[in-house]
């Protein structure tokens, strides 16, 4: 039955009726709230989980690895400087192709010091063979749990998953929710069935060193798992749409949802919550017949190129709006999106815009500016934009510049 | 389904309800945005309740929105022109731009003993007042003035059923802590216009 819960309640919700082994915790805000309210459940038994306090997030992550090599299924959350601690143990979860599953509550990262979010935690842990989705409401945060868990404990995938939700924009905001328990779970999520685990009566090494001449191989297995992952998540939300009827990308094998994308002139692609706010800005100029679309990548790795290319394939322009930015370069969904379009042949015009980094509130002004500044490349071609003009910042204080104070 | 069909009828209609909160850490400002949404999931409407995102210091100026809609609510973005303000401390009003973005057909709710004349505020709205401070020291016997605030709310506004606000804080607070709070908010039900 719907009722209203926060971000936080929900994915402690949702952990419980995937009803782990193992959870090691270590607190940071805006996460602290799940374990908090994982801690009561398993002080009040409602979970019979082994709730390890750990002494940091590295620990964390490491506990968890080390539970999940023994067979177990695994929970901890974290986010920005705590993930930062746990990406050595991840990186090692992918390569010894371990399941665990996280919840991140997006935020930045330091410096300067900030506890509001972005994703440029999460995006900096690209590489490292998480398999990684982007919520964009509370439903979609809870309904990723358990959807991350069986991918990740797949035994042909065996990786670690983040679950990632907007910190406090998700975690904290309060709204209607359906909430799952473990009994109906159980249908979509079956017992964690590992090939391989850690068992004194016929041990084994994982990890362990590899030479040259095999390393790469573990590397290209990874990689296999990674883009094997897309139908996995395709066979998964099929059947979560049959049993909870609760659909997730289903014309796009779950890896993207559109809004109005069909035929539209301009799409905004994005990842997560700010999603949701778009959607006014283009109900607003569909309602003046100006054709505006969204696309939103729920899966940000394995990457989901056919689907974006499918999706985009028609747009005469493209805005890329994305709370990250690598530095030096461009936003990474940006980079990516740009790889899988020009390399398909595409000639679309992609602006690249930074927004709501650390926190910074995504205004609708700021989306009709985005949208605005979009159109104008209708009818253009990529090189029509000036190189590093590509890459905008909406909005940009410049009065705090040190150029400008000068 | 997750209906995506309604998502894609969803046309701006001017139904949808904005509230921004005015308190100071320690108030509750972000429990009575809690509530007030729970409130008005329970009477029948989409509802969103969340802090403005923030180090909440004990003393300092915070604020807390709601939403309200007749259908799913998916905007994330702060509430910057709001139909309803409520200021849970009237000194607040000094140092703060408590009307600020206040719709002109809206009404601002301060919890003041003062009658709404003497309130010097900048704005073309309804400006109400109620000593919800005093209704909740004799209820309570503290001054947690919440939930006589929300009771002031759902009368003036209409946008809160005051059995659905009753039973948000039966269940919020359970039990004789529970029974007062609703007696306070019923009171100030009462006495607001």
């Amino acid at each position: 039955m719907a009722k209203m819960m926060t971000g936080y309640d929900a994915v402690a919700e949702a952990v419980k009726a995937c009803d782990p082994d193992v959870i090691p915790a270590y607190p940071i805000t805006p996460q602290t709230d799940i374990v908090e309210r994982i801690s009561e459940m398993v002080a009040d038994g409602e979970l019979t989980s082994e709730y390890v306090r750990v002494d940091s997030e590295f620990n964390a992550a490491s506990t968890a690895l080390g539970a999940s090599a023994a067979g177990a299924r695994t929970f901890t959350a974290t986010c920005s400087q705590g993930l930062k601690l746990m990406s050595e143990p991840l990186f090692s979860a992918s390569g010894m192709r371990l399941p665990l599953v996280l919840a991140i509550a997006n935020r930045s990262l330091s410096a300067p010091l900030s506890i509001w979010g972005d994703h440029t935690d999460t995006f900096a842990e690209r590489d490292g063979g998480m398999i990684q989705f982007y919520a964009e409401d509370v439903q979609e945060a809870m309904d990723n749990i358990a959807m991350a868990y069986r991918v990740a404990e797949d035994e042909e995938i065996s990786l670690p998953a983040l679950s990632c939700l907007d910190g406090f924009i998700l975690t904290h905001v309060q709204e209607k929710v359906e909430p799952f328990s473990r009994k109906e779970i159980r249908e979509f999520l079956p017992e964690r069935s590992p090939v391989h685990t850690l068992d004194p009566s016929d041990p084994k090494t994982m990890g362990a060193y590899a030479r040259p001449e095999h390393w790469t191989e573990t590397r290209y297995e990874v990689h296999q798992a990674q883009l094997k992952a897309k139908d996995k998540i395709a066979e998964a939300v099929e059947e979560f749409a049959n049993i909870f009827d609760r659909e997730y990308g289903l014309g796009y094998n779950g890896l993207l949802e559109t809004y109005r994308a069909e035929d539209a002139d301009v799409l905004l692609v994005a990842l997560g919550s700010v999603c949701g706010t778009m959607k006014y800005i283009v109900d607003e100029y569909r309602q003046r017949g100006e054709k505006i679309g969204i696309v939103r990548p729920r899966v940000y790795r394995p990457f989901p190129t056919e689907e974006l290319c499918e999706v985009l394939e028609d747009a005469e322009a493209i805005a890329v709006v994305e709370k990250d930015i690598s530095l030096g370069y461009q936003g990474g969904l940006a980079i990516d999106i740009k790889s899988a379009l020009y390399s398909n042949g595409s000639r679309i015009p992609i602006l690249n815009f930074i927004v709501g980094l650390a926190g910074r509130d995504v205004k609708k002004d700021n989306i009709k500016n985005i949208v605005e500044q979009t159109k104008e490349l209708r009818g253009k071609l990529p090189e029509d934009i000036e190189f590093g003009k590509e890459e905008r910042w909406e909005p940009l204080r410049t009065e705090l510049l040190e150029d400008d104070k000068k | 389904m997750k209906t995506k069909e309604t998502k894609e009828n969803k046309i701006p209609d001017n139904y949808m309800k904005q509230i921004r909160i005015h308190g100071r850490g320690g108030q509750g400002s972000v429990t009575m945005a809690s509530m007030m949404a729970e409130a008005g999931f329970e009477s029948g409407n989409y509802a969103q309740g969340f802090p403005s995102f923030g180090v909440e210091r004990l003393g300092a100026p915070i604020e807390a929105f709601v939403r309200f809609d007749d259908k799913e609510i998916t905007d994330r973005s702060q509430v910057y022109s709001p139909d309803y303000v409520i200021v849970q401390d009237s000194t607040l009003i000094e140092l703060v731009d408590v009307a600020k973005g206040l719709s002109e057909d809206g009404m601002i709710i301060i919890n003041s003993s003062k009658d709404a004349k003497e309130i010097d505020i900048d704005t073309e709205a309804k400006v109400l007042t109620v000593d919800a401070t005093d209704i909740a020291r004799r209820h309570l016997g503290r001054p947690i003035m919440n939930t006589a605030l929300s009771g002031a709310f759902a009368k003036a506004t209409g946008l809160i059923e005051k059995e659905s606000m009753a039973k948000v804080i039966r269940n919020t607070f359970g039990g004789d802590v529970g029974e007062k709070n609703v007696k306070a908010m019923e009171e100030a039900y009462r006495v607001v216009e």
